[in-house]
């Protein structure tokens, strides 16, 4: 088990290094130099130079990426001109939203996404199995922008009872910024009603992002489960004269979940594509927005730093879904 | 040619027969297949007869006639902020969705099937070299990929093409190469080895014909989200650059200031959009469940 986990943590290493090298020859490679895009009116030749020089953008490419690399390494990220802060900041101060979204969501569609994949398993071709089958194809097909379109308009705007953007209303936000995350630190203030006004603000971002892992949480679960029902174990486990409760929950759950796990950690780049839409819809402070900015921006220290910074943290979850992955299936854990 | 070639041929042959024909069998008893068999086919159809079914000039706008509401005889979807007729717009839409996702998905597919195949059949250091590639690239979030490489490239149909092609690429490549490498074991294959079968008479007579099952699979739901990304791209202002044209995603975005009077801007587009994917993808779903070979009787 250790060995396997130092595998595939040695395995990240290339990962990184080439994803570094990859990002870093894009941006150099993106059109319009970011000297003068930094300087605006004032690029005169010999500003666009000094900047230029500044910013070591003249010295030879291999030159440029070990400082890069070099940078990275002691957590220098680079600074942004966009908001003349550095990089690692803007994303620090950002990302707990995207966090707060992405939890959301995920538990949205955990929470309903596996009852709802073993009713249907359960009660395999009857109308509640084609119904919810139905479901979940639609549920897949619906683009993410389109679907917070509706919600929005439906539930903000021809009936006002959810908020349509931002994260909190003015009005309850008097709690000092903790963590970042408007409901974590609204409970630690001890402010009930800037945590419920928070819980409001997040159910329609978190509903448009979460609807369609629901939907491939609840085929896979459907699939997983049909499958482990015509177990020999789940058959014995009957014979043995086990409720039909107990033996959903020792037998059939915890082994029709392992799929469910894998696709979890594949889910966490979906989400983060769909949270810049639903960010951009929603005018939540994320750092899909900001991801989304920086590049049509061409403000190129947010978009090396901030991709590495993403795809790191998308590795690294699946790395752990991963090693969960052989926690629970024995036969991983003992090959 | 030879006995055993001859006799070969004649296995082959008769099993690739089986196969597809057992497919087709069992395609057309699928429901989800005749559904998204059906709205593709209509989808496909609009697109080439656009022309012939649109009422309107999708580019001509009359001020004059801007805003109105759906569902008259006039305009069944309603007129845009520029006067032109939304219907029109959503057909000659379809060309361009069309157009862009299959231009995609055969980039993508050519390549990564390609990339597949020369890592799961050579294995060695071709194959470390080309799946950590596809790692790396499977790393980057698809939609940030997709916005960087059409911010480098340009706006324009075809660069949104191949950015979405380069997104499927490492897909494909992994899934061909988990079909070669699963097929190296396959009987038919190693016996078709020891009677002296050469290295590409056995990957494209022998391996290539059953990996293509859950190769068209892929291809089909891939179409199913080059869709959305198309229209992704286009809601985040990275469609084609000149804002006449009709395209879904872009008409999406330019309607969301409008949802408070005009809901109907956006709804139209939106439902295009939904249920040409849902065609892809039932499709697809449909020939998964005819290609399972778990499910052959």
């Amino acid at each position: 088990m250790g060995k396997f986990i130092i595998r595939r943590l040695l395995l990240l290493i290339p990962i990184l290094l080439g994803l570094s090298v990859l990002i870093f020859l894009f941006i150099r490679l993106l059109p319009g130099d970011p000297a003068s895009t930094i300087l605006g009116e004032r690029a005169t030749p010999e500003n666009i130079i000094r900047v230029r020089e500044a910013l070591g953008l003249d010295r030879p490419l291999h030159e440029q990426y070990f400082d890069y690399l070099g940078g990275l390494l002691s957590g220098d990220l680079g600074r942004s001109f966009l908001s003349n802060r550095d990089v690692v900041d803007d994303f620090l101060q950002r990302f707990p939203a995207t966090i707060e979204l992405t939890v959301t969501a995920m538990t949205f569609a955990l929470v309903l996404g596996i009852p709802l994949g073993m009713i249907t398993a359960k009660r395999r071709g009857t109308w509640i199995d084609n119904g919810g089958t139905v479901l979940s194809l639609i549920g897949i097909s619906i683009p993410i922008f389109f679907l917070g379109l509706m919600l929005k308009w439906l539930f903000a705007i021809q009936w006002p009872i959810l908020p349509d953007s931002g994260r909190i209303d003015l009005i309850h936000y008097y709690f000092p910024s903790v963590t970042n995350m408007m409901t974590v630190d609204a409970i630690i203030a001890g402010e009930w009603g800037g945590f419920v006004d928070a819980l409001r603000h997040l159910v329609l971002p978190g509903i448009t992002l979460g609807t369609i892992p629901l939907a491939i949480i609840m085929r896979i679960t459907r699939a997983s489960v049909v499958d482990v029902l015509n177990e020999d174990y789940v058959r014995t486990a009957h014979a043995k004269g086990l409720s039909q409760g107990t033996v959903d929950k020792r037998h059939v759950l915890r082994n029709a979940m392992l799929p469910v796990v894998t696709v979890i950690g594949l889910q966490t780049g979906l989400l983060m594509g769909g949270a810049i839409l639903t960010e951009t819809i929603f005018g939540w402070g994320g750092v899909g927005k900001w991801m989304y900015d920086a590049v049509v921006a061409n403000d190129y220290q947010i978009i090396q730093s901030g991709v590495l910074l993403l795809a790191f943290i998308f590795v690294f979850v699946n790395l752990i879904v991963d090693v969960s992955y052989a926690f629970l299936n024995p036969k991983i854990r003992y090959s | 040619m030879s006995q055993a070639a001859a006799a070969m041929d004649a296995i082959h042959d008769e099993r690739a027969v089986g196969l597809w024909a057992d497919a087709f069998r069992r395609m057309r008893r699928s429901k989800a297949a005749i559904i998204g068999g059906t709205i593709v086919a209509i989808f496909v159809l609009v697109a080439i007869f656009a022309p012939f079914i649109a009422p309107y000039d999708p580019t001509r706008g009359n001020l004059a006639e801007s805003y109105l509401p759906p569902f008259t005889a006039d305009h069944l979807f309603g007129t845009n902020v520029q006067g032109q007729d939304v219907f029109s717009r959503i057909v000659f839409g379809s060309r361009l969705t069309l157009g862009i996702a299959v231009l995609s998905v055969s980039i993508g597919v050519s390549v990564g099937a390609v990339l597949g195949a020369l890592a799961g059949y050579f294995r060695g250091w071709v194959d470390a070299v080309i799946m950590r590639g596809v790692d790396i690239m499977l790393s980057i979030p698809g939609l940030l990929f997709a916005i960087a490489v059409v911010t480098w490239l340009g706006r324009g149909v075809v660069q949104i093409a191949i950015a979405i092609a380069i997104i499927n690429i490492p897909i494909f490549a992994r899934l061909l190469r988990g079909s070669l490498l699963s097929l190296r074991e396959a009987d038919y294959v190693i016996a078709a080895r020891s009677v002296g079968v050469g290295a590409g008479a056995l990957l494209v007579q022998h391996m290539l014909p059953n990996a293509i099952g859950p190769l068209i699979v892929q291809a089909t739901l891939a179409l199913a989200t080059a869709v959305v990304d198309a229209a992704a791209l286009g809601f985040l202002g990275l469609g084609p650059p000149d804002p006449r044209t009709p395209e879904w995603g872009t008409m999406l975005s330019d309607t969301y200031r409008y949802l408070n009077d005009a809901v109907y801007l956006a709804f139209f587009p939106g439902i295009a959009i939904v249920i040409s994917v849902l065609g892809f993808n039932l499709l697809g779903d449909g020939m998964r469940e005819a290609l399972d070979p778990k499910l052959r009787r």
